[in-house]
């Protein structure tokens, strides 16, 4: 890491940041010196630093506070101990917007992941043209979500959306309303996002598979072993750290759904679609409960949080 | 480049090598079979690798296309059975009309300030945070660039309230100020650029401290010029991030002559909710811009994408 640049003139400023005062020195310059480079490092991170404590580090802290008082917009914040959090227990909406996070959750993130390992492999190849198909699969991936949510609701519509009528020349009987069904709003809402996803992840993948050894699949070959074999045993093995780390970031990802649901079914029809983001959403800036929705916001982090030390743990044990 | 015919090899005749695409040079030569399965189930194994791709970018692309033909139709022809993928007549009609019957241009505008303001401030603040946390040693740093790491792990959603609450409180909601505020000091930029002067070798720094250059010089002078490719990667991602944003603008942007393009759009289709062609007008001109990036730029997304991925 630290290379020390060990030259025998007294110390100048040429000294390594870091490195051990040289032989001949006095205490004091090493120090002074020492205390410089500590200045000019925090000089480094300071301007990102301040904008991000201030936005981000501080907002977290207050956030647990906010969640033990019983604030509105009016008035002064009211502690009220852990009310919120008993609140929470009792609330049916937050009942159900944690079980359809979940519901999301269940379904994008294997979904997702295998979608986009597909299109890795699909396009891991030396065939002229693949990047264009690269390009086509991220494309999704950088539109805006308003854009898209109005065009996949034109596309779902139950009586003349193409999807719909597709689905009839198929031959089945009764089309789902999607958006406009209680029942098929999720499905539909999980459809468009692994649509606009996969492509992402699909990156991800692609520069994992650049890091297999092509040895190993000639020795697999040299060995008998099928195309099938051949991603059983070497590619899903080497992929490991690729898979790990996408699980991770489509997990939070998940749990944090919010832009596109808000556009394309707003929670609805009925709460059908209403998942824990909109709900803090609704309660703090729809009406004006603060402190009530910091509780559900806590419970949001927490889940993210102890979700992710939990993977990364059981990742721990089995490399160990 | 040039195109070589797919000549389909013949498995008994080993004399005459086969003379698949890939086992040709670029100039047309034939090269012997490197391949030991070359032959035809290698062509068609091609043959379907393509139309499996052909079909993946279909299915991809068909909203997209579904976009643009819609927006090229009268509003009746949306909406019909079957439906009707070629528009006739084109009608050029709704491209006029969307500028006057929306405010696209001071929403296209506010976008385009954000977007190259909150660009700037990410690249500038994070690239010299970068070299702080990567070239530089001194106490404190290494606990610093966890705090960067956990908030990957944050949602902003959890904590869009207090946030909200404050930037209100120093009299910044309401203004482009607070969409500025929110976008350009993300840990997303501390990390790609940083991941990136990690690849470049401590000795060149130390080479230069040892010519007398201050550290502010070797950001200037040797990372910078060193970073290209990442600072476009941060560049394109971070423009294209902040013209997307919906969540941001939706919660501090109230007054509609500050309004996003995001935002702007999704107005429009509460106000128009039957004028299908003329939303999806708005919409491909909401794409567009970012369209057009893309393609100039699509080897920096994807490069930084893949640094900050799995490296990270």
């Amino acid at each position: 890491m630290a290379t020390i640049a060990v030259d025998e003139r007294p110390p100048a400023g040429a000294r390594g940041p870091g490195g051990p005062p040289g032989r001949s020195s006095r205490r004091r310059p090493g120090s002074r010196l020492k205390r410089r480079n500590t200045l000019i490092g925090w000089s480094f991170i300071l301007p990102n630093f301040v904008g991000f404590a201030v936005l981000t580090l501080v907002p977290v802290i207050t956030l647990f506070y906010l969640s033990l008082t019983s604030w509105n917009v009016f008035g002064a914040a009211e502690w009220v101990g852990l009310d919120n959090f008993a609140r929470l227990l009792r609330d049916g909406s937050y009942h159900t917007a944690l079980t359809n996070t979940v519901y999301y959750a269940a379904f994008h993130i294997p979904l997702t992941l295998a979608a986009s390992l597909g299109l890795a492999l699909l396009l891991n190849r030396k065939l002229r043209g693949v990047a264009f198909f690269r390009t086509v699969a991220f494309f999704p991936y950088i539109t805006s979500i308003v854009a898209i949510a109005v065009v996949w609701n034109m596309l779902f519509s139950p009586e003349f959306g193409p999807v719909n009528q597709f689905l009839g020349a198929l031959g089945v009987e009764n089309p789902p309303g999607w958006t406009t069904s209680a029942d098929w709003s999720m499905p539909a809402v999980i459809l468009v996002s692994i649509w606009r996803d996969m492509g992402y992840y699909m990156l991800l993948f692609l520069a994992g598979l650049q890091t297999v050894p092509a040895e190993l699949y000639e020795a697999a070959r040299m060995d008998g072993a099928n195309g099938w074999q051949r991603f059983w045993n070497v590619t899903i093995p080497c992929l490991r750290p690729t898979t790990f780390f996408i699980t991770v970031m489509l997990t939070i990802q998940s749990f944090k759904v919010f832009d596109l649901i808000l556009v394309m079914t707003n929670g609805g029809p009925g709460q059908s679609t209403l998942v824990l983001s909109q709900y803090i959403y609704a309660k703090g800036f729809v009406e004006n409960q603060f402190g009530y929705a910091s509780a559900v916001a806590v419970s949001l982090f927490l889940i993210c949080i102890l979700i992710t030390i939990f993977q990364f743990l059981w990742n721990k044990r089995r490399d160990a | 480049m040039t195109t070589v015919p797919a000549v389909p090899a013949t498995p008994g005749a080993p004399a005459a090598p086969p003379s698949t695409p890939s086992s040709t040079a670029a100039g047309g030569r034939p090269l012997r079979p490197s391949r030991p399965d070359a032959g035809p189930a290698r062509l068609l194994g091609r043959g379907l690798g393509y139309a499996a791709m052909v079909l993946a970018a279909a299915v991809i692309l068909l909203p997209f296309a579904w976009m643009v033909i819609s927006s090229l139709k009268n509003n009746n022809q949306v909406f019909t059975v079957p439906v009707q993928w070629v528009p006739d007549p084109v009608v050029w009609q709704n491209y006029v009309d969307i500028w006057s019957r929306s405010d696209m241009t001071t929403w296209l505008k506010n976008t385009l300030v954000l977007s190259v303001a909150v660009t700037f401030l990410q690249v500038v603040t994070g690239s010299f945070a970068a070299y702080g946390f990567s070239k530089m040693h001194f106490p404190g740093r290494d606990v610093l660039f966890l705090a960067y790491v956990g908030t990957i792990a944050v949602p902003w959603q959890s904590y869009m309230i207090p946030q909200f609450i404050m930037l209100s409180n120093a009299g910044l909601s309401n203004t482009l100020w607070s969409i500025m505020a929110l976008q350009a000091f993300s840990a997303f930029g501390v990390f790609l650029m940083r991941q990136y002067f990690e690849t470049i070798p401590d000795s060149l720094c130390e080479a230069a401290r040892i010519d007398g250059m201050s550290e502010y010089g070797i950001w200037r002078r040797i990372m910078l010029p060193l970073s290209v490719p990442a600072i476009a990667s941060l560049t394109l991602l971070t423009f294209v991030n902040t013209w997307n944003d919906y969540l941001g603008p939706l919660i501090y942007l109230r007054s509609p002559e500050l309004w996003t393009v995001q935002l702007g759009l999704k107005t429009f289709i509460g106000q128009y909710n039957a004028e299908h062609a003329l939303i999806m007008t708005g919409s491909v001109l909401s794409v567009l811009p970012i369209a057009l990036i893309f393609m100039l730029g699509q080897r920096y997304f994807v490069e930084g994408i893949a640094t900050t991925g799995v490296k990270g």
